[in-house]
């Protein structure tokens, strides 16, 4: 039996899908598709995904752990439910989407080049800083996502809008500097605290 | 009613017939050419003032016979249903007006058309007679036989009895149940179809046991059936050799299906090691197991991962495969990975498949339940079982996935196939020399014996139509035979699941009942219910050529000491295809002979060779072409005026002399429509549209011993949706006589 043939023999066991079940958001569904494809066809970035969802299901039924969670696929996903509302078997396909998404992030399996997910990161920490989203500096860091050259050749496309916006009292500079913020932000920050620890008890984190 | 005939004919004025047609003249033609006795016009033939005027003629003029010059057949039926006189029914509505355009150019061929019609009337009812029924089944058995102690053959004897008629039962084997008496559990029949649950074979066999109307007779066979509908005996001999004969008024087939003999799948390792099992063994070790683990049969190992490989053996052109899907193996494959999902969820079950099919109104839901319990569904085509250290080693490729995987298991599962216990194939001698047989299709035997040993002249069992599956017509006519009176039920007839087959057998129950019943009153049964007209022959004329025996599609001529053809009236579905096949026309029906439509055809106006005006003869198959020609009349869609349409009770009925006679007195075109030929056949009389179309085909000679041309006679076959294409027909006909000149025998 060669290498290759060798690595699929524990395939198409249940570990992978119970594991799924366990620890991913809507994952006890992932058993209930019955590979008809209309999720596939129906996502408007289907031709877009490396595995449209159904193949995900039945890559997470064959056992190929590596190869879904370090996927680009649910990272693609725009929420657009038309899955959802298609699927014969009223599968949640969006939230298991995200679901394996979140998780695979979790254990730092996660593409770190694939663009949502980075731009999912800088959301997150613009976010959990001061409890408010900060629409000026989330669009900055998004311009300079991909290094310095790439956003002051974006930042002087946008300048127009930007100054459009200004004019018209929707941007305000002194956002730049700290920012509008939430009553208690520390507050916030230590209630997500606790749930992160409370999630860390339930499911693995990376590196350990 | 006194012998004296006394024909009445009735033309109506309603529906626009008064407008488009002079009916003043037709009731001349009726009275005059046709000879009617009585003849009257009415503007509303079918209100209850128009059936009153013939009623009383009926009762007070001594009208016998009744032409009535009105709309179809097929309308008003019950209008015009008038007791004991017989009636010819002449479509001046479907068949002249709304099929031709209401214009002046028009109006001159319009009323030929009718007055051709009303000719043609006139013609059919002075050779028809009214059909008395046959005494032969009058002193009928109520009895049924069931051949087949197994999940049908019980049914039927439960539902049959409890209607009330007494059931005998014949099994083979020393116990009731069949195959699911070895089955473990069964796949539910009943919300929310979510778990096995009991296979219900002891509840069963305690109801028949109970029952003081089912005998029971196992170790047993049928050696002899003989008889008819009504009066059928057979033979029941016991395994130690006593025979008893019994009477019965009808049969019930229920002989099952066998397993496919696994042992012809090497490359799926059945054979190599006990540890890969057909589904049946699979049940065997489940039994055995008793709700407990279940072990591998090879070193007692508790199975901890099966691999369930769907349509083994089946669904496949190779040889020796079955090539039809068996319809129960995927329901059969979700219900046994249950087996080990409810006794420990941590067993891993995957059950590889190309299509999942899960027929039947709970098979969805079973399917759902089987994922809910985490079942494992793989779409794969398993290509090899190999035989590995640890056990089978199951080599498939994913569909989805796109891969080849070599995947192991403890223990592996053949969903292989049912075949049919469906006794001798009695077409096979009889047809191989004349046809091609399809070597490929052949299943093999797995029985040859035969189930119900007939006498008939046409072999002793019920004739197969495909793959060894007895003939029944699986979409119109479930368990309808080509032997009235014997009804198949269950995986005799086609492939099924166990709550499929017990539907069928209640089915197959009520029918055998009706065939019983009608046999006591001389009637036929389907499709001519109620029918009591049969077919009667002049011996004098007889020359014993046998082909009436031959071709009857229900093998209900027998032949006498004398060798001349015995007709079983209560076995015949009344097409006529007897009238059609014999040469020298002495078979006959009391109100459809050879002269009640030679008659017709022959009394039709043949214009002179230079007016112009060819007439097309369209013989119809009044089960599927006449319907489908008169809704093309609804529709409003034209044809030829040129037609003249004759519905015929089977296009199998159509004698060859109907068509040299045509031929002679003039007829330009002749169009033959029937239904559907060959294995997926729509003919009602199953084989009578195959043996017109095989009869048609030899018809060049008689046309090239009169200098015709061939195009002349053309033979179809029409759907009943057919209504563009019916009137097209009819039209490209038309165009071909234009094309090809004028007949040469007008005269």
């Amino acid at each position: 039996m060669s290498d290759a043939n060798k690595q699929m023999v524990e395939q198409y066991r249940n570990d992978f899908l119970r594991e799924v079940e366990d620890n991913v958001e809507e994952g006890e569904w992932v058993k209930m598709c019955m590979q008809c494809g209309v999720c596939s066809g129906s996502c408007p970035l289907g031709p877009h995904w490396d595995h449209p969802p159904q193949e995900l299901f039945a890559m997470i039924r064959a056992g190929k752990r590596d190869e879904v969670l370090q996927s680009s696929s649910m990272w693609m996903c725009t929420s657009c439910y038309n899955c959802i509302v298609r699927c014969p078997r009223e599968l949640p396909i969006t939230h298991i989407m995200h679901g394996l998404a979140h998780y695979a992030k979790r254990l730092g399996m996660a593409p770190k080049e694939q663009p949502t997910h980075k731009f999912s990161q800088l959301f997150w920490n613009n976010l959990v800083k001061t409890g408010r989203v900060n629409e000026l500096r989330l669009g900055l860091s998004l311009y300079f996502m991909n290094g310095i050259g790439e956003g002051i050749k974006t930042s002087l496309k946008m300048q127009k809008i930007g100054l459009g916006m200004l004019m018209t009292k929707r941007l305000t500079p002194m956002e730049l500097i700290g920012g509008h913020k939430c009553k208690d932000a520390r507050g916030l920050q230590a209630i997500l605290k606790k749930a992160e620890e409370l999630e860390a008890a339930r499911i693995p984190v990376a590196g350990k | 009613m006194s012998d004296e005939i006394k024909t009445g004919a009735y033309i109506c004025k309603g529906c626009g017939l008064g407008d488009r047609l002079d009916c003043g003249q037709l009731a001349t033609i009726a009275e005059r050419e046709g000879k009617a006795n009585v003849v009257k016009e009415h503007d509303f033939l079918c209100n209850a003032e128009g059936v009153a005027m013939i009623q009383n003629d009926i009762d007070n003029e001594g009208v016998n016979k009744v032409v009535i010059a009105a709309c179809s057949r097929r309308s008003k039926s019950e209008a015009f249903n008038f007791e004991n006189v017989a009636i010819s029914r002449t479509n001046l509505r479907e068949g002249v007006i709304w099929v031709r355009p209401d214009t002046d150019e028009a109006k001159e061929t319009t009323q030929e058309m009718a007055a051709d019609y009303v000719r043609m009337g006139c013609a059919e009812i002075k050779y028809m007679t009214l059909p008395q029924s046959s005494e032969e089944g009058s002193a009928g058995s109520n009895s049924l036989l069931v051949a087949g102690g197994g999940i049908v053959g019980m049914t039927a004897a439960i539902e049959a009895a409890a209607a009330g008629y007494p059931v005998t039962v014949v099994e083979k084997s020393g116990q009731l149940g069949g195959g699911a008496a070895f089955e473990y559990k069964r796949v539910p029949e009943r919300m929310p179809y979510a778990e096995p649950e009991d296979n219900g074979v002891a509840e069963m066999i305690a109801r028949l046991e109970a029952d003081s109307k089912i005998t029971v007779h196992l170790n047993s066979t049928i050696t002899k059936t003989s008889g008819a509908p009504g009066r059928f005996s057979a033979d029941i001999s016991t395994e130690s050799g006593s025979t008893s004969t019994e009477n019965f008024g009808a049969i019930i087939m229920a002989s099952g299906a066998s397993n496919y003999d696994a042992n012809q799948l090497p490359e799926l390792g059945y054979g190599k090691t006990p540890d890969v099992v057909d589904q049946a063994g699979l049940e065997k070790l489940a039994m055995e197991a008793n709700g407990g683990p279940i072990k591998r049969p090879s070193d007692g190992k508790e199975v901890e991962n099966v691999v369930f490989v769907q349509c083994a053996g089946q669904r496949s052109t190779k040889e020796g495969h079955l090539p039809y899907c068996s319809g129960h193996c995927c329901l059969t494959s979700i219900k046994q990975a249950m087996y080990f999902k409810d006794q420990n969820p941590k067993i891993d079950t995957n059950i590889i498949y190309s299509d999942m099919r899960t027929p039947g109104a709970g098979g969805e839901d079973f399917y759902r339940s089987g994922q809910q319990k985490g079942i494992t569904f793989t779409k794969g085509s398993v290509s090899e079982v190999t035989v590995g250290a640890n056990g089978p080693e199951v080599k498939f490729s994913d569909l989805i996935l796109a891969q080849e995987v070599n995947g192991k298991a403890d223990l592996v599962v053949l969903a292989t196939g049912q075949v049919p216990n469906s006794g001798i194939d009695i077409d096979l001698p009889v047809t191989a020399d004349v046809e091609d047989i399809d070597l490929d299709n052949l299943v093999p035997e797995v029985k040859v014996e035969s189930i119900l040993n007939l006498t008939y002249r046409q072999g002793p069992d019920l004739p197969h139509l495909k793959n060894g599956f007895n003939d029944s017509h699986f979409i119109c006519f479930p368990y309808e035979t080509r032997r009235t009176g014997i009804y198949s039920a269950g995986p005799v007839r086609r492939p099924m699941d166990m709550a499929q087959a017990k539907e069928d057998a209640t089915g197959a129950a009520l029918k055998a009942i009706q065939a019983l019943e009608n046999a006591k009153l001389g009637r036929a049964a389907h499709p001519r219910s109620g029918d009591l007209s049969f077919p009667s022959f002049r011996k004098e004329g007889c020359t014993q050529c046998k082909r009436c025996t031959v071709e009857c599609p229900f093998g209900a001529i027998d032949e006498d000491e004398e060798r001349y053809p015995q007709f079983n009236e209560s076995r015949c579905r009344r097409c006529g295809t007897c009238m059609g096949a014999c040469p020298v026309r002495v078979i006959s029906f009391d109100n459809y002979s050879v002269e009640t439509v030679g008659q017709q055809l022959k009394a039709v106006d043949i214009p002179d060779e230079f007016d112009e005006k060819p007439r097309i003869l369209v013989l119809a198959c009044e089960n599927d072409a006449y319907p489908a020609l008169d809704m093309a009349a609804q529709n409003g869609n034209n044809y030829s005026e040129f037609a003249r349409v004759v519905p015929v009770r089977c296009l199998g009925s159509v004698n060859t002399i109907w068509i040299t006679d045509a031929l002679n007195s003039g007829y330009d075109g002749i169009i033959l429509m029937g239904c559907q030929k060959g294995e997926n056949y729509q003919c009602h009389f199953v084989k009578g549209s195959e043996i017109a179309h095989v009869r048609m085909s030899k018809i060049d000679d008689t046309l090239q011993s009169l200098s015709l041309e061939a195009e002349r006679v053309a033979t179809y076959e029409v759907a009943i949706t057919d209504i563009e294409r019916a009137p097209q027909l009819i039209n490209d006909m038309a165009e071909t006589v234009e094309k090809v000149g004028m007949s040469p025998f007008k005269f």
